[in-house]
């Protein structure tokens, strides 16, 4: 068969028929895929909801999600331990946000229980530095010196480099600990029942002069070496 | 003949002249190297130790076996000094087997791989000291050793310039403290005066110009003020004090003397030397005020580095010009 | 036959896309922080390769020559973005860590370079065939880029923790790295060619 001349007919329609040939082969696996990605997406969602909550979720049943703030991707779904839905047999609820992190959006889901105490967390995206920040997976839920957040009451969680916090901050990565610690906070206040004052990464620079400058002692937990406490802000 | 580019005296492909020039630089950094023993003690003197044996060795055996050179490079000093220069930039009581990876990057990889003395274009002591920095930002910068004689209240565990970006006014040790090395930080950083004697003493014996040094001090000063001025720093330290600290910490005087002043990886004319000096001195305020490392004289000098080659086009001093 | 042979183990070893051709590094430094990483988007791409040749090089006398490149662009997006669907329904652990490169195929200079080299001037066999030997070549480059990457940056290969964690040099994981063992591998894969 000889080479098509490049007239502009035959461009044209060599042009638009590929293109329409190549969108309907797509359209077509995106029908194919599209339950299957949507069921994938799903089921990682539910699987963090039930990690995070009290006993891991069992025996929970988990009210309709509520949407706080779609910008933020601030999801609460809330468990009861009955379909009612009684506040009385309220167990816990899994908060999901995405925030701005030290290489790009992270998202995670916080666990917490009746009480508002953080349960456990999950990240479920991020992209923090190989190595470094992507260590926040793990080294908030791991018990050593002060770094662990489970049981802890969030709204105010800082690393103990900043004034105030007592949460050790993944070495070498302060600031993927700042941002991974605000959200938590931001998790808790969605929750929360009275009005929290929200500690964030990003109010921290104003936040910090006002925290009781009287009583720096106090605020600043004795436990940690102070060696590790001016840990050099790597990343 | 009309783009015949001179450098100033020493030519490198003498090796004698090489030899003596790197013996005067390793003279002009025993003062800030005898402080620093005193400081930290036995712990300098290890690190440089092995510093300088892992470098002399690794130079040895990469001329020797891979690049089977049949005269050996060694006897130059340069390994050597690169291995000082390393060492300056360690804190003490740093694990051996990263001084040695340091080692074996700073002439492996940032010299030897580029043919040796004189073909590299970046410092080989900051290739090795950036390297270590990114791989082993637990062991390069957490655990600061303690000088002896500083009071134990005063101690933080931070170095000055973390402080100044993170920290107290309160924290920070006095400017004279700085200037004297009653300090943390790595080997070469703790002891400012040291350094600034060395410095004088190789523009003295005409083994550096005062061209580049000169100007990463001044605008690093320029720029501290101008920073200082407008809010950089902690709140209740003085403009003039931040400045102080801004030039007396870190390692702005060993890279302004020692590293940025190093033949093979800085511009040739006096313009493209001052034009270098600026772009370092900048860039290190750019990441010290703004960025997340607390210091960035090496990465200043490293990106100046690359931009040798073109600064080198920047002017060129004929042959014979000069005697108008 | 030899002929055939002779374009498959081309792309393997003689004109390697990676380390003689030194084509599509974006993916070649970016994804290569593992060794499974960097297999996978070798994978990926050598599917992509393999379809698009084939494409290519049935189409190639429907498609005028003023307007190949970009008929042979919207034939790689389309197999890319295939293959992120696919990925995205049946190995959502792999896509999470590929996703954002995956996309990045569409640019990645083998495909459209073998589409133009290779593909718009051979027969469909052939132009199958060289797609695969291109495609595990890369295969093959990522993966090992991605072993010694792995092995020097978080002590392991494939995931099996082989020395501890407190040794490893971090700077090999993150990008300096990439361009660091990229470049002693090109120095020895050069040596060895030699030879």
């Amino acid at each position: 068969m000889a080479k098509l001349e490049s007239s502009f007919k035959n461009m044209v329609i060599s042009l638009v028929s590929i293109a329409v040939v190549a969108a309907a082969a797509l359209a077509g696996v995106y029908t194919l895929t599209k339950d299957k990605i949507d069921q994938q997406k799903a089921e990682k969602v539910n699987k963090a909801i039930l990690e995070v909550l009290p006993n891991q979720g069992a025996g929970a049943i988990i009210a309709p999600a509520d949407t706080i703030d779609a910008a933020k991707d601030l999801i609460v779904y809330r468990a009861y331990s009955d379909s009612t839905f009684a506040p009385e047999t309220y167990i816990g609820a899994a908060v999901k946000i995405s925030a701005n992190g030290f290489g790009g959006k992270f998202k995670i889901m916080v666990g917490f229980d009746a009480n508002d105490l953080i349960v456990n967390y999950t990240v479920l995206e991020h992209q923090e530095t190989p190595g470094l920040g992507d260590k926040m997976g793990k080294w908030f839920k791991t018990e050593k010196g002060n770094q662990d957040i489970r049981g802890r009451k969030a709204g105010a969680l800082q690393v103990s480099k900043d004034m105030g916090g007592d949460v050790d901050a993944i070495t070498a990565a302060t600031w993927s600990s700042r941002y991974f610690l605000g959200a938590v906070n931001e998790a808790y206040a969605a929750i929360a029942n009275e009005k929290v004052e929200v500690v964030t990464s990003a109010s921290k620079q104003q936040a910090a002069p006002a925290v009781e400058p009287e009583e720096p002692k106090e605020e600043t937990n004795q436990d940690v070496e102070p060696v590790k406490e001016m840990e050099e802000d790597h990343e | 003949m009309a783009h015949f580019i001179t450098s100033p005296a020493p030519h490198v492909h003498s090796g004698d002249s090489v030899r003596r020039n790197m013996l005067l630089v390793i003279l002009a950094l025993m003062p800030a190297y005898v402080v620093s023993v005193i400081e930290f003690g036995l712990g300098a003197l290890i690190v440089a130790a092995v510093s300088v044996v892992a470098c002399v060795a690794t130079e040895w055996i990469i001329s020797r076996f891979l690049l089977k050179e049949k005269k050996q490079s060694v006897a130059d000093l340069s390994a050597v000094l690169t291995g000082l220069l390393l060492a300056f930039n360690l804190p003490s009581g740093i694990d051996w087997w990263i001084i040695l990876i340091g080692a074996v990057v700073a002439i492996g990889v940032g010299k030897m791989s580029f043919g040796g003395l004189g073909q590299n274009p970046f410092n080989p002591a900051l290739v090795g000291r950036v390297f270590l920095l990114i791989s082993f930002p637990k062991q390069m910068t957490g655990e600061w050793v303690k000088p002896a004689g500083m009071e134990a209240d005063a101690w933080t565990g931070a170095t000055p310039l973390e402080i100044l970006s993170h920290g107290e006014a309160v924290d920070l040790p006095s400017l004279k403290d700085s200037l004297l090395g009653v300090m943390g930080g790595s080997l070469g950083e703790v002891c400012a005066l040291a350094l600034i004697i060395g410095g004088i003493f190789l523009i003295c014996t005409r083994v550096i110009t005062w061209h580049i040094p000169v100007a990463v001090i001044a605008t690093a000063a320029a720029f501290a003020a101008i920073a200082g001025a407008c809010g950089a720093g902690p709140e209740g330290l003085g403009t003039c004090k931040y400045v102080g600290y801004e030039l007396l910490t870190g390692g702005l005087m060993l890279g302004a003397f020692f590293m940025a002043t190093d033949y093979v990886t800085s511009p040739m004319t006096a313009c493209g030397k001052l034009i270098f000096g600026f772009g370092i001195g900048f860039i290190m305020m750019v990441i010290r005020v703004w960025g997340n490392y607390p210091e960035g004289m090496s990465f200043a000098i490293l990106i100046m580095n690359a931009c040798v080659p073109l600064l080198n086009k920047l002017r060129p001093i004929r042959f014979g010009e000069k005697k108008k | 036959m030899s002929n055939a042979f002779k374009t498959f183990t081309n792309g393997l070893l003689k004109e390697n896309p990676t380390f003689v051709l030194v084509l599509g590094m974006c993916p070649t430094l970016a994804t290569t922080t593992s060794a499974i990483n960097g297999m996978s988007m070798g994978l990926a791409t050598m599917f992509v390769l393999v379809c698009s040749n084939v494409v290519i090089s049935m189409l190639k006398n429907l498609i005028p020559d003023k307007v190949r490149i970009p008929a042979f662009i919207v034939v790689i997006a389309s197999f890319v973005t295939l293959v992120q669907l696919a990925m995205q329904a049946y190995v959502p652990a792999i896509y999470d860590v590929l996703g954002l490169f995956i996309p990045l195929i569409v640019v990645n200079c083998i495909v459209l370079g073998r589409a133009e080299a290779f593909a718009a001037k051979n027969n469909v066999g052939l132009s199958a065939l060289d797609g695969l030997g291109m495609g595990l070549g890369f295969t093959m480059a990522l993966t090992l880029l991605g072993a010694i990457r792995e092995f020097l940056g978080a002590g392991s290969i494939f995931g099996f923790q082989i020395y501890p964690e407190n040794y490893v040099n971090l700077i090999f994981v993150l990008a300096p790295g990439a361009f660091i063992a990229l470049a002693y591998l090109l120095a020895i894969m050069n040596k060895l060619q030699k030879k």
